[in-house]
């Protein structure tokens, strides 16, 4: 029976189409749990996406999201997702394009008017430059923040906080306080392999680590 | 580290374009704009553009939205939402959580349909793990997700009628609105923020009683206030002048700026995700999906009216076919025992420990999984890498496309349009902002 996830047309034969359609814009097509993933290069998502949108037998004629991933372990550490729905072929796919920084994507506002509020959020929390974007302001944080909230190394609470204050009559942004620190759990289980030291146990010497456990979670049969 | 907002900054944020402090009204630098006009004749009079705040708090703006309308006249030349005056991070700590603790804050997105914003996301961690649901759960979520529908209308419609000049037709909506409320409560606990849908099913079966008395509900109450409350507007002289023709949008530009739900379906496409990509049981479901002719304000009130006609069918036809059975996957790596298992059973008590502290692993993989919400489709793309919280969660909000086109169908109308238009976009900015 399986999931009963939103159940669109069938995969079969999207990925050879697309694979010559778009030629060597195309660096990767995968396929996993029943959605395509494309990988492209950047300089040419725009093209990518407008032969997508075009070419007969694709027709992706909606842009419905585009989403920012960070992967600080990588040496592009952003990841640009562009989730693409044909309202023709009732089929959805997504396009992943790798960038950082400094090096900007160019952008599909052209194509898409949607684009620009979804490049501008992007932009907003990752910090990723969008070429050719007509507006790319800040739109979902407060007027003059700075950061970018959503990359993995600003930290959950920010750095500052606002209050009003009543000898100002203006509300005041001050460095953030708080009354306890941020509490993140670690759930790796030490017969698991935990690689630090376990509070309470800094005075017992070293142990081999005990036996793997037989079956994971992940692993059981469904 | 952010320094104290001053006024500079803000005009920067904003993006304003400069001005020639003889012609105020003119901006310059924008190609939006098109050139500068000549210079005016002798004679001619000067006429600056009113530049209006509409917002940040203002009754008719569904919420925390800033609006900066430039007016010629009474005519609006230029909209500028400003949004993310409620933003609250939800991305980010949804990223610092397990993967259950996680589902109230979806019932926080859009406070006005808790349940079917939970709906996208139990969809899309089933899908990665590959889960079955029995069948009596789908039934409750299709049946819930509908009742939430009605919830979520009885708000738009009326707020929307209320925007546009009538006042009793709210009243009587809100009757039906508070009877939902209080069926969420005697499902879930919680009149809003239900938290009651589980990756695997439903938090708990509900008793009998309550299924047989929204029974009752939707052959007697809903249809008795619902359909007198409607037939005050739908053929109302002033509520038509207010709203046929406002906000025209065509096919197209329907598509192009990313419209679903009633917005897509009132510009003439039949396009349900409950039809074309069914899940759970909508496809045993018989449901007409309503389609408009025109585009307009008028348009979308009457699609959603419409739909909430069909959301009592399904959910009349679910509690004829709902089966008897388990409402939660049996799978006790991801769902937890019962409680009365707990006292007996040392391996049950084991499974309900680690899944409230550890909670369940979600193999790596990325999925966008969207569902047909009352606003149009809520999308959760899932980033999992293999551990027990997600690594990215984006939430496709559905205001935040329809809100961005504000500009593009507010040009040449009239101020008081305004209220129109964004009423029938139906927003909500729990959800906008996230």
């Amino acid at each position: 029976m399986g999931s009963p996830h939103p159940r669109f047309t069938s995969n079969e034969g999207v990925i050879e189409r697309v694979r010559t359609a778009l030629g060597d814009r195309l660096i990767d097509a995968l396929e996993h749990v029943g959605e395509i993933k494309l990988i492209v290069k950047r300089e040419a998502i725009a093209d990518a996406l407008r032969l997508l949108r075009d070419t007969p037998g694709l027709e992706y004629q909606q842009l419905m999201e585009i989403a920012g991933v960070d992967h600080p372990d990588r040496e592009e550490r952003f990841e640009v997702v562009y989730c693409m729905l044909s309202l023709t072929r009732n089929h959805r796919l997504h396009v992943h394009v790798a960038t950082d920084e400094e090096k900007p994507v160019p952008s599909v506002t052209a194509l898409w008017p949607v684009a620009g509020w979804l490049e501008r959020e992007v932009y907003d929390l990752y910090g990723v430059l969008f070429d050719g974007n007509p507006d790319l302001r800040r739109i979902i944080t407060d007027y003059g923040f700075q950061g970018h909230p959503l990359r993995k190394d600003f930290p959950m609470t920010g750095y500052v906080e606002l209050r009003y204050s009543e000898a100002d009559k203006r509300v005041v942004y001050e460095p953030v306080k708080l009354a306890q620190d941020f509490r993140t759990f670690e759930f790796l289980s030490p017969w698991e392999g935990a690689k630090y030291v376990l509070p309470g146990d800094e005075k017992a010497s070293p142990q081999a680590p005990g036996a793997p456990s037989p079956v994971k979670a992940d692993e059981v049969k469904k | 580290m952010a320094e104290p907002v001053n006024s500079d900054i803000v005009e920067q944020r904003l993006g304003r374009p400069t001005y020639d402090p003889d012609y105020p009204g003119i901006p310059h630098g924008d190609p939006r704009y098109g050139t500068t006009v000549d210079k005016p004749e002798e004679g001619d009079t000067k006429i600056a553009n009113y530049t209006v705040n509409f917002g940040p708090q203002h009754p008719a703006a569904h919420g925390v939205l800033r609006l900066v309308l430039e007016l010629d006249g009474e005519i609006v030349e230029r909209v500028d939402p400003h949004v993310g005056l409620l933003h609250r991070g939800t991305e980010k700590l949804i990223e610092a959580k397990p993967y259950l603790q996680n589902i109230p804050y979806f019932d926080r997105l859009d406070y006005c349909s808790p349940m079917c914003m939970e709906h996208s996301f139990v969809l899309a961690i089933e899908k990665l793990l590959g889960l079955e649901v029995p069948i009596r759960a789908q039934y409750l979520r299709v049946f819930f997700a509908e009742l939430t529908r009605i919830m979520n209308h009885m708000l738009n419609l009326g707020s929307h009628i209320m925007d546009v000049g009538a006042m009793t037709p709210n009243l009587w909506l809100f009757e039906i609105r508070e009877d939902t409320l209080n069926f969420y409560e005697r499902a879930s606990g919680a009149r809003m923020h239900a938290n009651y849908f589980r990756p695997g099913g439903v938090h708990q079966d509900v008793p009998l009683k309550l299924l047989t008395d929204i029974g009752d509900w939707l052959d007697t109450r809903l249809p008795r206030l619902f359909e007198d409350a409607i037939s005050l507007v739908a053929d109302n002289r002033i509520f038509k002048q207010r709203n046929v023709d406002i906000g025209v949008v065509s096919k197209e530009d329907a598509i192009a700026w990313g419209f679903s739900g009633p917005m897509i379906r009132a510009a003439g496409v039949p396009w349900d995700l409950r039809k074309s990509q069914p899940y759970d049981v909508y496809d045993r479901m018989k449901f007409d999906v309503p389609v408009g002719t025109r585009g307009d304000c008028y348009d979308r009130f009457m699609v959603r009216v419409e739909e909430v006609r069909q959301s009592a069918r399904i959910m009349k036809q679910c509690l004829q076919e709902m089966p008897e059975g388990p409402v939660l996957t049996m799978d006790r790596k991801v769902a937890p025992p019962r409680r009365a298992d707990m006292k007996q059973s040392m391996e049950a008590l084991i499974h309900h420990f680690k899944l409230y502290t550890e909670g369940f692993h979600v193999p790596a993989g990325e999925v966008y999984v969207a569902t047909e919400s009352p606003k149009g489709e809520f999308g959760v793309y899932l980033v999992a890498d293999g551990t027990n919280k997600p690594y990215r969660c984006k939430i496709r909000p559905t205001g935040f496309s329809h809100l961005q086109a504000m500009d593009f169908m507010m040009k040449g109308h009239m101020l008081a349009d305004t209220t129109a238009i964004l009423s029938a976009i139906d927003i909500v900015f729990g959800e906008v902002d996230r």
